[in-house]
């Protein structure tokens, strides 16, 4: 690179509480939630009327009228009626996507402010109309004559009233993601009682956070409800003993349960990014930069690799790029998509094999400090509205690296479906 | 929430009904709007003789665009406009017998007074004096004003003001809110100056430009109507409340174009998060309302621990505390600042039920009168408001009987409104009110309870 471009700064975020899905958020469209967290922004930081460079949201799971879903929130919100926004949608990488999007322009000068954010309910979900039924209905819509109208007519069937729902599956394999989670689990011998210590140290860690307060400037309570709804402070290992598998149950050695794989989740969250001059402007903070991000996806269709194994390639790329070593960092957040999960893929940067192997690499990345890990909680207990945790993830990790003082570094690494991931480095 | 007694008894049956049976007839209140003149009409001012304020008073009113009349005659004319207010310049009294003058000036004028009519007696400060004398007369005007109170009707209000020697400068802020519709539930009330260092050049319509303000317990009630209310006057207001409030702590913001910090005032590091927090987003703080409070009511022989140390908790340790720290913090609380502490008629007066609530209150008083001296000393000041019967949510749920009788027993017939306790709060966070320290205003209407 000629020149290095400035980095943007993270100068807070904001989410509302998680909702378990069909729950307190069953009433409330995408549109709703993105609009209130993108208010809670505007009120920590005193944003009212004010234009920022740019918005970037979106959802994973969208109807199809939310073709602007997110300039539709900007003008329904506190912001200027002039701040520009558009959508993107990277599966469980959309949040952190847009961030990457937003800083990415603020490095070159393009934008000096901008939020990114996403939203996603699995309550208000899309759906669609019987595909067969839409047929019928288009050639309807088109023809001209009675004639035609009645030949159109004659395709309805009863049995075209079943709607199209959306699934957690991928198109590809017909595999529900979990089910996909599972094979890389047993391929990288995850045990049980390993994803069961890692989803109760999440519960105990979230609690904890809010507990102390953590939360009171990155989380604005919504309708009604104050915490993520999914978080269990009492969470253990015998009650999580008790839970059956729910996925790879082909296997009777299967691992994974309701309790140590992410619940369907309603939520929305929203990062404000900036340059420092922007913020110190305006009496702003900055937590942290955001240095550099990295994307990869894998084969996991005929590439013999698991579906949510692209972080683990995504990483080396980035540490590479910025000469760092995968212990050089102050925190990690893993996603906690499943605790077999994060699991596999810290297995994956141990293993001589993998790293040979897979990633070209001379020597394995090596293992993590486990008490660096997810410390306030990820999405276990969380809960994990799919475009909303990117946000969730990079506001956190930025109040920590701010508490921690200057020239910390944290890693964030998030899978998505579709055999995508998406990390990114954070520094104070 | 509309006052149904009172918009029945303004209406053209009600007031048929009300007077032939003699029952209450509370007045639709003047209450202060940005940019109509101080006064609906002219004022009477009239002196007991030998006073010094004569011309300082002119000024202020005269500056408000408010014309002065001299005193009204006894069974003169009746044709002439109606004055809006009644101002007597008392300190130039020595003797009980002077006071009759008193009486002579006010009798004819009061009689003339239009309706939300302002009564303000202004007088020396009978402490002091050596003479039992001078001093006995000066206290009389105490018993007189208050008795005022309440024979006025309509919607007018008497209070009287006790100026020192030296403190002629911080008369106008008073002056001003005691005639204005910011004092609309202020009734009956005795103020004691100080002299201060008084700037002047202050924007009418915007006091508290350039002005930092944290309101707790801002997300709804009385704590959203002072953070409105201060707005309006143009301050930056950080709104705080409890995390658990946060979204209607977020509409009220933004409402406002203020900001939304979620804080538990009682949290060990919360006075550290909050200097931190002005510190780094606004560089300092010019005004603090301590306002946030919760209510636990049980009788005292039923009190539990939990109820008796939440209350004290929330309504007194914290506003010590967050007060300490910002008096502690290099930098942060400015040299001009305010801080206006809420505390409340059952403070004063008492309540069944209440003892830990009533405790809390009033230690608000004792606290602030004890900070007074050094915050004078820092040309900064810290007031105590206490409302009496104040319309809210919290007044809807009482039940019918308790919540009329409630808020009829006090000399406007009606309680008070949020905006009511808002204005007095922004009058006091005011610049120009320096010479207001260490004081206790109710905002109750002249209530009969603890007066």
């Amino acid at each position: 690179m000629a020149t290095t471009p400035r980095t943007a700064a993270i100068v807070g975020g904001n989410r509302i509480p998680f909702a378990r899905s069909n729950s307190r958020y069953a009433q409330a469209s995408n549109q709703d939630m993105l609009t209130a967290t993108l208010d809670g922004l505007v009120a920590r930081f005193g944003l009212q009327g004010q234009q920022v460079g740019e918005v970037v949201a979106g959802a994973v799971l969208k109807h199809a009228r939310d073709f602007n879903l997110t300039r539709e929130a900007v003008l329904g919100s506190r912001l200027s009626a002039s701040t520009p926004a558009y959508d993107v949608q990277q599966a469980c990488g959309t949040g952190l996507e847009a961030a990457v999007l937003v800083a990415n322009k603020i490095a070159l000068g393009q934008i000096e402010s901008g939020i990114a954010g996403g939203t996603d309910t699995t309550s208000d979900a899309p759906l669609a109309v019987n595909e067969d039924l839409r047929r019928v209905l288009i050639r309807l819509n088109s023809a001209t004559t009675l004639g035609d109208r009645l030949k159109a007519l004659r395709g309805l069937r009863p049995g075209q009233l079943a709607p199209e729902i959306p699934r957690n599956a991928e198109p590809r394999t017909g595999l529900a993601m979990g089910d996909h989670a599972a094979i890389t689990a047993k391929e990288w011998e995850i045990g049980r009682e390993e994803q069961d210590e890692l989803t109760v140290r999440s519960h105990q860690n979230l609690a904890a956070a809010y507990d102390r307060g953590f939360f009171d400037d990155l989380v604005t309570p919504y309708l009604g409800l104050s915490r993520d709804q999914n978080l269990r402070p009492d969470s253990s290992m015998e009650k999580l003993a008790k839970l059956a598998p729910v996925f790879g149950t082909g296997d009777p050695a299967a691992t994974m349960t309701a309790g140590n794989s992410t619940p369907l989740t309603d939520g929305a969250s929203a990062v404000l990014l900036a340059s420092d001059e922007w913020a110190a402007e305006r009496g702003l903070p900055v937590l942290a930069h955001l240095v550099d991000a990295q994307t990869a996806a894998v084969d996991y269709v005929h590439g013999g690799e698991g579906l949510l194994m692209a972080p683990a390639y995504a990483v080396p790329v980035l540490l590479a790029r910025q000469g760092l070593t995968l212990q050089d960092f102050d925190f990690y957040e893993i996603h906690e998509a499943f605790a077999s999960t994060v699991l596999a893929t810290m297995k994956a940067w141990e293993d001589p094999g993998f790293c040979k192997e897979r990633l070209g690499l001379d020597a394995p990345l090596g293992a993590i400090d486990r008490s660096k890990l997810n410390v306030n909680g990820s999405s276990l207990a969380a809960g994990h509205p799919f475009a909303a945790t990117g946000g969730r993830i990079i506001a956190t990790l930025a109040k920590m690296l701010h508490e921690a003082g200057p020239g910390r570094r944290g890693l964030i690494s998030i899978c998505a479906a579709g055999g995508q991931g998406v990390v990114a480095i954070l520094e104070s | 929430m509309s006052d149904w007694y009172r918009d029945f008894a303004n209406s053209g049956f009600g007031t048929t009904i009300t007077r032939q049976l003699g029952l209450p007839r509370p007045a639709v209140l003047r209450r202060y709007e940005p940019g109509r003149p101080l006064l609906p009409g002219p004022a009477v001012l009239g002196s007991t003789g030998g006073g010094r304020l004569g011309d300082t008073l002119t000024r202020v009113l005269t500056d408000a665009g408010v014309a002065v009349l001299p005193p009204v005659v006894a069974d003169g004319p009746t044709d002439g406009e109606k004055p809006a207010a009644v101002l007597l310049d008392a300190t130039g009294l020595t003797s009980p017998g002077q006071l009759a003058a008193a009486y002579q000036f006010l009798a004819p004028a009061i009689k003339r007074l239009g309706t939300s009519g302002r009564v303000l007696i202004l007088a020396d400060p009978p402490a002091a004096t050596d003479s039992p004398a001078t001093a006995a007369a000066r206290q009389a005007l105490d018993g007189l004003i208050r008795s005022v109170g309440k024979e006025l009707r309509d919607g007018s209000t008497a209070n009287l003001v006790y100026v020192p020697e030296g403190a002629e400068s911080a008369v106008a802020s008073p002056v001003r809110f005691f005639l204005s519709g910011r004092s609309a539930y202020v009734d009956g009330q005795v103020l004691t100056l100080a002299a201060a260092d008084v700037p002047t050049g202050e924007d009418g319509e915007r006091p508290l430009a350039g002005k930092v303000a944290v309101v707790t317990g801002a997300a709804r009630g009385i704590g959203a109507a002072i953070a409105r209310v201060l707005a309006r006057d143009a301050a930056h207001v950080v709104a705080v409340d409890v995390p658990a409030a946060g979204q209607s702590l977020a509409e009220v913001a933004n409402e406002i174009g203020g900001t939304a910090f979620q804080l538990d005032i009682t949290a060990a590091d919360a006075a550290a998060r909050l200097v931190a927090h002005l510190r780094e987003r606004h560089g300092g703080v010019d005004v603090v309302v301590h306002n946030a409070g919760i209510t636990r009511d049980k009788l005292l022989v039923n009190m539990d621990a939990a109820r008796w140390n939440s209350v004290m908790a929330v309504n007194l340790q914290a506003q010590l505390d967050l007060t300490a720290a910002l008096l502690a913090a290099e930098g942060v609380l400015r040299p001009d600042a305010r801080i206006v502490c809420v505390s409340s008629q059952s403070g004063i007066a008492g309540n069944r039920g209440q003892t830990n609530y009533a405790a809390s209150k009033a230690g608000i008083i004792g606290m602030v009168r004890a900070w007074a001296p050094e915050f004078a000393a820092r040309g900064a000041t810290i007031n105590a408001v206490a409302p009496g019967f104040i319309v809210t949510e919290m007044t809807a749920k009482m039940p019918l009987g308790t919540r009329e009788v409630g808020s009829r027993i006090n000399s406007l017939q009606q309680g008070g409104l949020p905006v009511d306790v808002a204005e007095t709060i922004a009058w006091l966070s005011q610049p120009g009110s320096a010479g207001v320290n260490g004081q206790v205003v109710r905002v109750c209407g002249q209530s009969m309870l603890g007066a």
